[in-house]
């Protein structure tokens, strides 16, 4: 009779609620309210969800007036986890002095937890908000800077969301 | 003689074929009105609000290879889903869908079979379903389907005996056991203005029968024999491509069988109440006798629908419990009250 919780229940029930066709009733009452309200899927193709700034996409690196902001110092290679990024740096007359003349990131390994983003000291590498990676081989999986590069502008929502929250 | 027999085969065909598409349909029903009630949209890709999603699932369920485990009894594996759907398709033979229809000049009763023990019939047939569940499970050599084939025995020697004793009451009251007589018992009236359907007759009976019918058919709040979370897949674990297909045809087809007895014994069946009075050609009324049928039937399926995404599963102890514990007394007690007021009476 290890059946503790059977003992407490039959006192809390009153009567209707042992009668039980009473309470089938309440239920059936909510499941058919449910039928009539708005239903939460996306038809996919069709209809996008569009993420909020704290959505953590695909990483980008940011490129102003035209040059990355990236000054290829290797932190955000050191602190990924799962490997996934690598920079090799050059030098350049440009104030900033270095630049990454090879930034890859093999989206196969990211792991989109954004502490890339968290250790760039120049804000240089952010996560955007686009979640569709499709590819077709190893090789394609790896992103240079052709396509990681982003302008300020259309990274606008997320440098704001982390001007204002960090 | 040659008449009689073209109308049977009329009947017969027009029947089967009537009752398989709606089957199909309603698992294109059941997944759209599931998927409501759970804030989602369902299949409704494929044509029309996807209704031809289900036709493609049906010829996909055909092309797949059918898989047979290595020490299944074969025969009885072949044989088990064939005895699942010849039985829930048979039993819609005694239903009367209409009272009688002028046809090429004759009356035509609008049932297949036109049995003096018609609740007899019913009750015999659906019995026999458990046979395809229980050999399924036993056939199959595994030991989650097994259980699930021996649970629903034992599920349905329970409930069969409080769905007995709850028919008796609506027997009583009738005083027969012709399906057609008992749907023209309930065209009457109480006081003038009730129509003398057997659900305000023996609501208790009703309540029951609708328990135990649930029982019998496998849907959810008794759904044991393919609790999917204890038995993997229950009794048609080992099943695949047509033969699993022939089980859940014959899952829809026990439902609308069992919302047709239910419309039937308690509903009124095909009576709509108050038609008569506006005088009606009686071709038009046989229409719309054959119409207020479909649509009680289709309301009763969409309570068994509702019902199975609001009730959560019995365990098995409180299966057994409220079928021997509650429902057969209950049952016992309504026959025991009809007999002492029918006696006052």
């Amino acid at each position: 009779m290890g059946f503790n919780g059977k003992m407490i229940r039959k006192k809390d029930l009153t009567i209707w609620q042992k009668a039980y066709i009473p309470e089938i009733f309440k239920g059936l009452r909510l499941t058919i309210s449910q039928i009539f309200k708005p239903k939460f899927t996306y038809q996919y193709p069709e209809e996008r969800f569009k993420p909020e700034p704290s959505f953590r996409g695909r990483p980008v690196l940011v490129q102003e007036n035209g040059v990355e902001r990236c000054v290829a110092c290797g932190l955000c290679s050191r602190v990924c986890p799962a490997l996934a990024i690598e920079v090799q740096a050059s030098e350049t007359e440009l104030e900033k002095e270095r630049y990454p003349i090879v930034f890859e990131i093999n989206m196969v390994r990211c792991i989109f937890c954004g502490f890339c983003e968290e250790v760039c000291p120049e804000e240089a590498i952010v996560m955007s908000s686009e979640y569709e990676l499709v590819f077709t081989s190893q090789e394609e999986a790896v992103f240079g800077k052709d396509k990681l590069l982003k302008s300020t502008e259309e990274l606008k929502d997320r440098l704001e969301f982390l001007r204002q929250h960090r | 003689m040659g008449d009689v027999f073209l109308i049977s085969v009329i009947k017969f065909v027009t029947y089967v074929s009537v009752v398989l598409l709606s089957v199909i349909i309603l698992g294109w029903v059941e997944r759209r009105l599931s998927a409501f009630m759970q804030n989602r949209l369902g299949p409704n890709r494929v044509g029309p609000q996807g209704i031809l999603q289900i036709f493609i699932d049906v010829i996909k369920l055909l092309l797949k290879e059918d898989i047979v485990p290595k020490n299944a009894y074969k025969p009885i594996h072949d044989l088990a889903p064939v005895i699942s759907i010849a039985v829930a398709l048979s039993t819609f033979a005694v239903i009367p869908i209409g009272n009688t229809i002028e046809l090429f000049g004759s009356h035509v009763k609008l049932m297949i079979a036109d049995v003096n023990v018609g609740i007899l019939y019913i009750l015999s047939i659906t019995s026999l379903g458990v046979y395809g569940v229980t050999l399924a499970g036993w056939s199959s050599n595994n030991k989650y389907s097994l259980l699930g084939g021996l649970r629903s025995s034992a599920q349905m020697i329970s409930y069969e005996l409080s769905m007995g004793l709850s028919i008796i009451g609506v027997l009583m009251i009738s005083g027969t056991l012709r399906l057609d007589q008992i749907v023209l018992h309930q065209a009457q009236y109480l006081w003038g203005w009730l129509p003398a359907w057997n659900i305000f007759l023996q609501p208790v009976a009703c309540i029951t029968f609708v328990v135990a019918a649930f029982a019998e058919t496998n849907r959810l709040p008794f759904d044991l024999p393919e609790a999917e979370p204890e038995l993997v897949g229950g009794y048609h674990t080992e099943y695949a491509g047509l033969k699993w297909g022939l089980f859940m045809l014959a899952e829809y087809a026990n439902v609308i069988t069992a919302s047709a007895v239910i419309t039937t014994l308690f509903l009124g069946g095909w009576h709509l109440p108050y038609v008569e009075s506006f005088g009606l050609s009686p071709f038009t009324l046989s229409i719309l006798q054959v119409l207020t049928f479909c649509v009680k039937l289709l309301l009763v399926i969409l309570f068994f629908m509702v019902i199975r995404w609001t009730v959560p599963r019995f365990r098995y102890d409180q299966l057994m419990s409220i079928g021997w514990k509650v429902m057969l007394p209950l049952t016992i007690a309504n026959v025991l009250v009809t007999g002492l007021v029918l006696l006052l009476i």
